[in-house]
């Protein structure tokens, strides 16, 4: 019955670590001399540095954003964490180089498994730095560029520059201004104009270290025309102590431009994942965000389009499933800054027991835009009543030329029908992944195949985890 | 000789005695009816076997084959081949029939077995042919937005694509017609065989002239009162639930 998975990512694969000899480590707690190190180590040119620690002077000067989110983010303490740890600074680009916890790491997850089946292009990142890249040579040819951002500022200054922190400024918020500062590790990907990559580009992080935070930093530019899917995957093993996760994304689409964002975040609990996402879609481009969370203590992420060009496409479909004591507070964002431009969010959320899901929106349309249409849906499930949900859609539409479509619903999944279920002989694991999978299905069904189903197997696996 | 065996059950809910030294035997093979005014403990008695957690079983045993069901969950208790039929069936959004059928079916299966699709779909709609259900039901979600008799319909459904070796079936006449009556009845007696004991629940005696009952057992304040053959419906009919109050009181 049950289809074989061809990505191998889940919690229970996902919770082992290696004791691993790190040559490079920033030690422990966050000051200048932290990021003089990382920039020292990664050999890293005077505005780059000056870039992370003005950075870090903006992360210092910022508040954590309480007064609308978690109080639970006070309880990250940054002078606990170790910024920086790598084995060394180039990755390979064979697995046999790699060395052997790492691969071993990355076997068990069934990265080179994957390369193999479906993917164009691999990157593995073991806590903050890629430990193997490597690109099908076919598109290195097409010049398709897949490589992490301290090379893709050494090796293409003209094209990283320009676009780097263009779509996310550093002083965004907190957390962007914490990654400015110091980042490691992430994609730099350019495809040059009417390239199509068939295949997805996929990126796995690890972390393998306690008391780590990670901060990628990822770049994705299609040329005109051009057309990506990227993949990412994460996993950390479950420690007693707080992991911080702390990305940053930018997509750029120029002109025609396809980009299809794809996360399978598979977080343990003990990890605040605090990721900022956005993109840039020029005149009829397209980009789209499918997100999936799973697992984590704290998810925040709001993944936007700019819709900058006329005619430019924007789609954010999420799903967000909060067990017991975790908090997804997630949502999307389309800022429509061009006439024709249209935006799609579809949101579904998952609460279960004691776990929390928040939907936070924000579209904005002005007035002087013509002809632009967002359509956003909301639905929550909620799982047990001692689930909760919050939605704070926050639409703003100016102008008579221009359309919303917003729906939002709220439905239960209650003991009676859990014992009916039950009845039928199904186990409380088996019932409530029915009943949640039965809620997601159809915008399930609307993603690409490989991701669909390893995320119905991931569902399960919470679903049964879930059960006392 | 196999049969359930349901001995001095003793129910309460919120601390509420609900069934008081209950106890019937149903032999595999037989179709015994259970009757009695509402509030009687019908329903209770059919979550009581079924597990429900909600009903705390004080004394007593429920025995399958010999085996005690009591303390098992819901789903080992129905693995071990108990069916209810709810009186007030959940409706389940976003879960097909057809889906959910599969799924509990291959939760009866061993490691290494696979339900072969073609024979279950066979099955499936040679079932619904049955109990004149439209084949787009399948695709449709678990009772949501059926009527009442299909609902029904779909709990019979059920209970003969899973073969379960005992049913309980809980009121399945309530709130059918004569048409969708004869269909369920049709229905359980195409079930009716030495492989399964059925317990049909009604308040009323209609559904007794189609599922011709072996035994009638008549429930009063969670006891069975009076027992006989299927003449014992009919009678009741005539005299009202009044005439058991009275002769239970009498009795007492
Ligand atoms: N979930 C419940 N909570 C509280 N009281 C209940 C519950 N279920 C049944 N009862 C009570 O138990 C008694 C028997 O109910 P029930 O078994 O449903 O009777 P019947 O099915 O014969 O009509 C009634 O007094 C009813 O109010
Ligand atoms: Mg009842």
């Amino acid at each position: 019955m049950a289809v074989k998975s061809t990505i191998e990512i889940d919690q229970e694969k996902g919770n082992f670590h290696y004791d691993t000899q790190y040559n490079y480590d920033a030690g422990t707690g966050l000051d200048e001399n932290t990021i003089r190190y990382i920039s020292d180590v990664k050999g890293e040119d005077k505005s780059l540095l000056d870039f992370r620690l003005k950075a870090l002077k903006i992360f210092e000067s910022k508040a954590l954003p309480t007064h609308w989110a978690t109080q639970d983010l006070e309880n990250i303490n940054f002078d606990k964490i170790r910024y920086y740890l790598a084995k060394g600074q180039q990755p390979s680009r064979s697995w046999d180089e790699v060395p052997d916890d790492v691969k071993e790491t990355f076997e068990r997850l069934g990265i080179p498994e994957q390369e193999r089946k479906f993917l164009a292009g691999v990157e593995a990142q073991f806590d903050s730095e890629a430990a193997y890249s490597n690109t099908k040579e076919q598109l290195k040819k097409e010049g398709v560029i897949f490589i992490g951002p301290t090379e893709g500022l050494k090796e293409y200054p003209e094209i990283f520059q320009k676009w780097f922190g263009k779509v996310i400024p550093t002083g965004d918020n907190k957390f962007s201004a914490l990654n400015s500062a110091v980042f490691s590790g992430g994609s730099f990907i350019y495809i040059p104009p009417g390239v199509k990559v068939r295949q997805p580009l996929q990126a796995y992080f690890r972390i393998n270290a306690e008391n780590f935070g990670q901060f990628e930093r990822t770049l994705i530019i299609a040329d005109e025309g051009a057309e990506i899917t990227y993949m990412e995957g994460c996993t950390a093993p479950k420690f007693e102590t707080a992991t911080l996760h702390s990305a940053v994304v930018e997509l750029i689409a120029l002109k025609g431009a396809k980009i299809q964002y794809i996360t399978v975040q598979n977080w343990s609990n003990n990890v605040f994942n605090l990721v900022t996402k956005r993109g840039m879609a020029m005149e009829e481009a397209e980009i789209r965000w499918i997100d999936c969370n799973i697992g984590s203590r704290l998810t925040m992420k709001y993944p936007a389009v700019i819709l900058k060009g006329a005619k430019s496409r924007g789609e954010v479909l999420s799903i967000a499933l909060a067990n017991d004591r975790q908090h997804q507070d997630t949502g999307a964002k389309m800022i429509h800054a061009a006439d024709e431009t249209t935006s799609n969010i579809i949101s579904k959320s998952i609460s279960i027991g004691s776990g929390r899901s928040s939907y936070r929106g924000l579209v904005n349309i002005p007035k002087h835009l013509k002809k632009c249409k967002n359509n956003t849906e909301c639905d929550a499930l909620l799982v047990n009543s001692k689930s909760r949900t919050d939605t704070y859609p926050a639409i703003t539409l100016k102008g008579d030329d221009n359309s919303i479509q917003h729906e939002a619903s709220v439905s239960k999944v209650s003991a009676e029908q859990i014992f009916y279920m039950m009845q039928r002989g199904l186990s409380e694991g088996e019932a409530m992944s029915l009943s949640v999978n039965g809620f997601v299905n159809d915008l399930i069904s609307q993603f690409p195949m490989e991701y669909s189903v390893e995320l119905k197997r991931l569902i399960d696996m919470e679903m049964e985890g879930s059960v006392g | 000789m196999d049969s359930l065996e349901i001995k001095n059950l003793n129910v309460t809910i919120e601390n509420k005695k609900i069934l008081d030294d209950f106890s019937l035997t149903l032999p595999k093979g037989e179709v015994h009816a259970l009757m009695g005014p509402n509030g009687s403990g019908k329903s209770t008695l059919a979550k009581t076997l079924a597990g429900h957690p909600d009903y705390s079983v004080v004394a007593g045993e429920s025995l399958v084959d010999g085996k005690n069901m009591i303390g098992l969950s819901p789903d080992e208790i129905a693995r071990s081949g108990m069916f209810m039929a709810f009186q007030y069936p959940s409706e389940i959004s976003g879960v097909s029939i057809a889906n959910f059928i599969r799924a509990a079916i291959t939760a009866r299966l061993q490691k290494d077995e696979e339900l072969q699709a073609t024979q279950y779909y066979k099955q499936l709609y040679e079932k619904m042919d049955l109990l004149k259900m439209d084949r787009k039901f399948t695709s449709r979600s678990i009772n949501s937005g059926f009527s009442g008799g299909e609902k029904k319909r779909c709990e019979i459904l059920q209970m003969m694509m899973l073969k379960p070796k005992y049913a309980v079936l809980d009121e399945t006449d309530s709130g059918l017609d004569i048409d969708a009556l004869r269909i369920v009845a049709d229905g359980v007696n195409k079930m009716r065989s030495p492989d399964i004991g059925i317990l049909v629940i009604t308040h009323y005696h209609r559904l007794l002239s189609y599922i011709v009952p072996d035994k009638v057992h008549v429930i009063y304040n969670g006891q069975i009162v009076q027992s006989g053959d299927k003449e014992l419906a009919f009678e009741l009919d005539k005299k009202g639930y009044d005439w058991i109050k009275n002769e239970s009181v009498t009795s007492l």
